[in-house]
């Protein structure tokens, strides 16, 4: 692996060993990964060679009874309920990060991140039980209706407000990643050199406008890649979902409809998948998220790095 | 901010600014410790000492960017033109004194031309941009070298173009008082000529309080000299009688090399 490559021909035994070693360490995390990839390629082989990718993949019917499987409506469902969760989360964490690190005094600053820690500390199921017991009921009493009634002319908050569906799924996975975004958000407006802020408030500009003009374009590449992670995070959540979704294998326009992700079906269904071609269906599922996963995390990685290349060359 | 905006018509007999008591604290470490001297218009201040005697937490006080450092904190008055600094608006008092940083810290993500004028934006003043730009940037030596490129990001620049663009950048906004802040010290001696040249020119128009840890530098720009050690202020006088016939025995030691 390249990690050898820097090492001299006459380097110590021990950086030799150690060299070595971590080459090893680093191979293992690609073989697991391959594994993974490997056995659900060969699993969900079956399913393909009766259905085809390509029908799969645009098929929007799921009926395990009469081997029918289309995969549309989990990718529709992960993509709805991922998308209401950056277009929530998004906003809030940016501003959370923004105030954390420009604004806030230092005592304010611990306490908050402190909070926001605990925040990812939550095992999702509570988030799913809390989704349940709490925002479920409010959203079918207060919020759906009130939505219906001023913006119900919009498809997307259309038919009965059952509280249940893609947006307590969306809210919720909003509250879950936020803290992702947040974290990495501080961190890359930490990495912002102080000299810069200093520059344009010298000019006469106001906090504000230093965050406009100066902060905000030095790190919109960083923020970009938080929120992809973000994201990742929001595409591959299990629990709080399967919840709260509705675990329909329908595509609706409304937000207050029920609809199911790639991961709850996968999870709900797999332990008491009948035959090869419904195993392999699910397989195939799990092949779709990892692929789109590995996308955004690849090119929120080639984000954070071209916007590190950046500050370097500042 | 009506009085502010209204400058008092020029006294030659008062100084463009008065430092009275200046006394300035990091958290407990108290960095100046009442400084008083005053910097007449269209002249070049130097302010030498030995690294940590308060000369940039000094200048720093002038244009309020002292008090941006959390647990920074100061007393005493700064007078512009006769008014208290610590009672304007502080965004408006920075167009007034522009500041030139230690680093060149152009804005990485904005164009040379963007760079020049973004003061200019950031105060939404409504001007003629182009001249403007093609006005500082031949100002501060830097128009024949830039001029095909203005649209290319500013962090293309060497260190010294950049340092040159960071002073266009103060400039664009038409500040009454430069303060700079060791402006050549991360620079080659090429572009500290350059610097140092600009400045000789600048001081027809501004009034300049340079920081500098270079005696020589001090020597050949100012026309007077602050000596600072300590957070005190030893000596101030023409830069000619700080250096060949120095009052105390303090600067005579530092500038004849003994310590510093």
């Amino acid at each position: 692996m390249a990690s050898g490559a820097d090492t001299p021909r006459h380097a110590h035994l021990g950086d030799r060993a150690f060299a070595a070693g971590i080459t090893l360490l680093g191979g293992a995390v690609l073989l697991v990964v391959g594994i993974i990839v490997v056995a659900c390629a060969r699993l969900s082989a079956p399913a393909f060679a009766k259905l085809g990718f390509f029908r799969f993949l645009t098929g929007s019917d799921w009926n395990p009874v009469e081997d029918s499987f289309g995969a549309l409506p989990f990718i529709y469902g992960t993509l709805v309920t991922s998308a209401i969760a950056i277009v929530v989360a998004m906003p809030v964490a940016i501003g959370l990060a923004l105030f954390l690190t420009e604004m806030s005094p230092s005592r304010v600053r611990r306490f908050v991140s402190f909070f926001v820690e605990i925040l990812a500390a939550i095992p999702s199921v509570v988030f799913g039980l809390w989704g349940l017991m709490v925002l479920v009921p409010i959203l079918r009493d207060v919020v759906e209706p009130a939505l219906q009634h001023r913006l119900g002319f919009l498809p997307l908050f259309q038919g009965a407000p059952m509280g249940i569906g893609f947006l307590p799924a969306g809210i919720v996975l909003a509250i879950m990643i936020l803290p992702t975004i947040a974290s990495v958000t501080i961190e890359v407006l930490r990495t912002m050199p102080a000299a810069l802020r200093e520059g344009a408030l010298a000019l006469g500009a106001t906090r504000w406008e230093a965050i406009g003009a100066v902060v905000l374009p030095y790190a919109r590449r960083g923020i970009m890649g938080a929120v992809i992670l973000g994201l990742a995070r929001a595409l591959g959540e299990t629990m709080a979902v399967t919840m709260l979704i509705g675990n329909q294998p329908e595509i609706h326009g409304s937000l207050f409809a029920a609809g199911y992700s790639l991961p709850s079906v996968i999870a709900n269904e797999f332990a008491e998948a009948s035959g090869a071609v419904h195993t392999g269906a699910l397989a195939g599922l799990a092949l779709v998220l990892f692929g789109v996963t590995l996308m955004l995390s690849a090119s929120a990685r080639l984000l954070v790095r071209l916007s590190a290349r950046r500050l370097v060359a500042a | 901010m009506n009085v502010a905006l209204s400058t008092p018509v020029a006294d030659t007999a008062r100084p463009k600014l008065e430092v009275q008591k200046l006394d300035a604290w990091f958290g407990n470490v108290h960095a100046v410790k009442d400084i008083s001297l005053g910097v007449d218009a269209r002249s070049v201040l130097a302010i030498i000492g030995p690294s940590g005697c308060g000369k940039s937490t000094f200048v720093r006080c002038l244009n309020r960017m002292h008090e941006l450092t959390p647990g920074a904190r100061s007393e005493g008055r700064v007078l512009l033109d006769g008014e208290d600094v610590y009672a304007v608006d502080p965004v408006y008092l920075r167009r007034r004194v522009g500041m030139v940083f230690q680093r060149p810290n152009v804005f990485p993500t904005m164009s040379i031309r963007d760079n020049v004028v973004a003061g200019l934006r950031l105060n939404r003043v409504r001007a003629d941009y182009e001249a403007i730009v093609e006005r500082t940037l031949t100002q501060t030596a830097l128009w024949d070298e830039v001029k095909d490129r203005l649209d290319a990001s500013a962090i293309a620049l060497s260190g010294g173009q950049q340092q040159r663009l960071c002073i266009a950048r103060a400039l664009a906004v038409e500040p009454e008082v430069l303060l700079m802040d060791e402006p050549a010290s991360a620079l080659d001696p090429i572009a500290t000529a350059k610097i140092e040249e600009l400045i000789d020119e600048l001081k027809q128009q501004y009034t300049i309080v340079i920081v500098t840890h270079n005696m020589q530098q001090a020597i050949r720009i100012s026309d007077k000299t602050a000596f600072f050690y300590m957070g005190v202020l030893i000596e101030h006088g023409t830069t000619q009688q700080l250096f060949t016939r120095p009052e105390r025995r303090e600067t005579e030691d530092y500038v004849t090399g003994k310590f510093g």
